[in-house]
C-alpha cells in the first residue's frame, strides 16, 4: 500500500509543483522502517529523510525555464500574423519528421537523420584536419619564442575574420561545395586550438621544466611526460571551443553551399515556407551542439589535475 | 675569506657574482661568493629572505649561470644542470599526473636506464620509496598524499639518482613543525647511511644547527655575500632531544641568531 509512493523521482516532480513545501515525514519512511525490523521502531519520523530539496533544485528550474520558452513561443504564435507555428503544431510535425529520419528520395530530399550525419561528417573532417595542424602548431608556437613572435601577428589578423568570408576562397581553390564547407570549418576551428595549446605550453610551471632540466630529460621525454600532460587541459578547452565554433559555422556554410546537411535543410524548408521544420531544426542543432559540448567536457574532466598547486 | 683547509674541495665556488636584469635595471643579487664544500659535508645556507641563498643554490645546481666567477664540482666546471647534482625543490615539484612510483622511476630511468634492465630500475625505485617509508603510497598520485609525504617523495626522487651532491631548497619550509622535525630526523638517518654531500637552503636556525657540519650565514641583499661561516662540531648521530639542553648546541644556536638578528637585522627597516 505504502510501497510505490515516493520512490520514483520522476513521479515526484510534478507533484511538488502543486504542493510546494515538503514536510519531513512521508509514507516512505514507514516502508523503510518495516524492512529494517531489527532497529528500534520508536523514532520513526525523522529517520532516513531522503532529501528531495537537491532534486527539486536540479529539476524544477530547468523545467520552468523550458515552460517559459514554450509560453512565450505560444504567445508570439497566437498573436496575429507572425507566421510562427504553435508549439503543438510543431510537435506534431516533429513526430512526423522523426518517425522516419533516414529516408532518402534523391539528393535533395533526405531524412533529417541523414542531414545531421552529413553535417557532422563535414564538421568531423574539417575539425579533424584543424586539430591535426593546429595542435602541433600550438605546441611549436608555445615552445619557441621565435615562432610565437613570427605567428602572433598572423593569428591576430586572421582570427577575427568571419568564417563565411573564407567560403569563396574555398570555392575558388577547391572547385566544389563540399570541400569548401570543410575548408571553412577547418579555418575557423583551427584558431582556438592553436591559441589554447600555445598558451598552455607557455604556462607550464617553471618548476616542472626545472625538474626536466635537472634530470636532463630528452626532448621526447619532456614532451610525453611533462609538456603534453601539463598542456592537455588547455588543449581540451581549445578543442571544445573549436567544436562549438565548427558546429555554429556549418549551418551557415551549408546554407550557402547546398547539398545535404542540416544547414541546407533549414534553407530548403524556408523555401518551402515550412516554418515548423525550421523550428525543429533549431532544436536539433541545439541538442547536437549540447551533446558535443557535454562529451568534450566529460573528456576534459578526465584529464584535469586540480592538485597541481601546492 | 673562508678558505677552510678541508681535505677535499668537492664543490669549489670562486669569486661568484650574480646580477639579474630587471625592468628597473641591473639588480646585483650576489657578490664575491667564495665557498668550498668537502665530500660528505652537510652545509646549510641561512639568511633573511631575499639574501640570495636560493640564487646560490640554483647556481650550484646549474639552473642559472653566474655573471662572474667559476663554480666547480669534482674539479669540473658546472656548465648546466645535471642528475649528478640532484635538487629537492621547495614545493616538491612532483608531476601530478604520475604516481609516486612513476615520478621516481622517471629519474631512475634517466640516470641508470643505459646500463640496467627494467627489473633493476624498478628495484631501485622501490628502494628509494622504502628509504623514505612510502612503499605503501607507491601507486598514489601526488594529489592523494599529504604535503610531508610529497616532500619525502621529492627527497626519494633526488636520492634515487645517487647524486654526487644533494641540493635542497628549503625542503621543509612548507611543512608544519611536527612533520618538519620528523623529516629532519629521517634526513639525518639517510645522510648518515649514504654519506651524501648536501647543500641546503634554510631559514630555520634549529634546522641548520641540527643538520649541518657547516653553516654559511649570508648578509642581506642586494649584493649579498657570505658574512660568516660557522663550523658545527657536534658529534653524530645527533639527537634533537639530547641536544635541546646541550651547551655546545646552544652556543651554535646563539651564534647564528646573533648574526641574523643583531648584525643583519636591518631587513625589516628596508621592507
Amino acid at each position: 500500500m505504502v510501497s510505490a509512493v515516493f520512490h520514483s523521482s520522476v513521479d515526484a516532480a510534478p507533484a511538488a509543483a502543486t504542493q510546494t513545501p515538503k514536510p519531513l515525514h512521508r509514507p516512505a519512511t514507514e516502508a523503510t522502517v518495516e524492512t529494517r525490523s531489527n532497529m528500534t521502531v520508536k523514532p520513526a519520523a525523522p529517520r532516513t529523510p531522503r532529501d528531495f530539496s537537491g532534486l527539486w533544485l536540479a529539476i524544477l528550474p530547468p523545467v520552468l525555464g523550458l515552460a517559459l520558452l514554450v509560453v512565450i513561443w505560444s504567445l508570439i504564435a497566437s498573436t496575429g500574423n507572425s507566421g510562427i507555428p504553435k508549439p503543438m503544431e510543431t510537435w506534431q510535425q516533429a513526430v512526423e519528421v522523426f518517425s522516419d529520419p533516414f529516408y532518402s528520395n534523391g539528393p535533395n530530399d533526405q531524412g533529417i537523420g541523414w542531414n545531421v550525419l552529413q553535417s557532422l561528417q563535414r564538421v568531423g573532417i574539417g575539425f579533424g584536419l584543424a586539430a591535426l595542424v593546429g595542435i602541433p602548431a600550438g605546441f611549436a608556437i608555445g615552445r619557441f619564442e621565435f615562432l610565437s613572435r613570427m605567428f602572433n601577428p598572423l593569428i591576430s589578423l586572421l582570427r577575427p575574420v568571419s568564417p563565411l568570408a573564407w567560403l569563396p576562397i574555398g570555392l575558388l581553390v577547391f572547385k566544389g561545395a563540399n570541400p569548401a564547407a570543410i575548408w571553412t570549418i577547418f579555418i575557423c576551428s583551427i584558431w582556438p586550438m592553436v591559441i589554447n595549446t600555445a598558451v598552455g605550453v607557455q604556462r607550464v610551471p617553471q618548476d616542472y621544466m626545472n625538474v626536466a632540466r635537472v634530470l636532463n630529460l630528452s626532448e621526447w621525454k619532456i614532451f610525453t611526460r611533462i609538456l603534453f600532460p601539463a598542456v592537455l587541459p588547455y588543449l581540451l578547452t581549445g578543442v571544445r571551443l573549436a567544436v562549438g565554433t565548427a558546429w555554429l559555422v556549418i549551418v551557415a556554410a551549408e546554407m550557402l553551399t547546398g547539398g545535404v546537411g542540416i544547414g541546407f535543410w533549414v534553407w530548403d524548408e524556408w523555401n518551402n515556407l515550412n516554418v515548423s521544420s525550421i523550428i525543429i531544426a533549431i532544436f536539433v542543432i541545439g541538442i547536437v551542439g549540447l551533446l558535443l559540448e557535454f562529451a568534450l567536457i566529460k573528456l576534459a574532466s578526465l584529464f584535469t589535475y586540480d592538485e597541481v598547486k601546492a | 675569506m673562508n678558505t677552510f683547509a678541508m681535505t677535499t674541495k668537492y664543490i669549489d665556488i670562486q669569486g661568484v657574482e650574480q646580477t639579474f636584469k630587471t625592468k628597473k635595471g641591473l639588480f646585483p643579487a650576489l657578490r664575491e661568493i667564495n665557498l668550498t664544500v668537502a665530500k660528505g659535508e652537510f652545509v646549510a645556507l641561512i639568511g633573511h629572505s631575499g639574501c640570495g641563498k636560493s640564487t646560490l643554490l640554483n647556481l650550484i645546481a646549474g639552473l642559472t649561470t653566474p655573471t662572474q666567477g667559476v663554480l666547480l664540482c669534482a674539479d669540473k666546471e658546472i656548465a648546466g644542470p645535471g642528475p649528478e647534482r640532484a635538487v629537492v625543490f621547495q614545493n616538491h615539484s612532483l608531476l601530478p599526473w604520475l604516481t609516486c612510483f612513476e615520478n621516481i622511476y622517471l629519474a631512475v630511468e634517466r640516470v641508470f636506464g643505459g646500463k640496467e634492465n627494467k627489473a633493476q630500475l624498478k628495484a631501485r625505485t622501490n628502494d628509494a620509496l622504502a628509504m623514505v617509508g612510502l612503499t605503501a603510497a607507491a601507486q598514489k598520485r601526488p594529489g592523494e598524499i599529504s604535503g610531508g609525504m610529497k616532500q619525502r617523495v621529492g627527497i626519494a626522487r633526488a636520492l634515487s639518482m645517487e647524486p654526487k651532491v644533494l641540493l635542497m631548497d628549503e625542503p621543509f619550509g612548507a611543512l608544519d613543525a611536527l612533520t618538519r622535525a620528523k623529516l629532519q630526523d629521517e634526513l639525518l638517518d639517510i645522510v648518515a647511511k649514504t654519506h651524501a654531500t648536501v647543500v641546503m637552503v634554510t631559514h630555520d636556525v634549529d634546522e641548520a644547527v641540527l643538520l649541518s657540519d657547516k653553516i654559511v650565514m649570508m648578509t642581506n641583499g642586494p649584493a649579498a655575500t657570505i658574512g660568516e661561516v660557522l663550523s658545527v662540531e657536534l658529534p653524530r648521530p645527533r639527537n634533537r632531544v639530547a641536544l635541546a639542553d646541550d651547551a655546545q648546541y646552544q652556543k651554535y644556536r646563539k651564534a647564528v641568531i646573533d648574526f641574523l638578528y643583531t648584525r643583519q637585522a636591518h631587513v625589516e627597516k628596508v621592507a
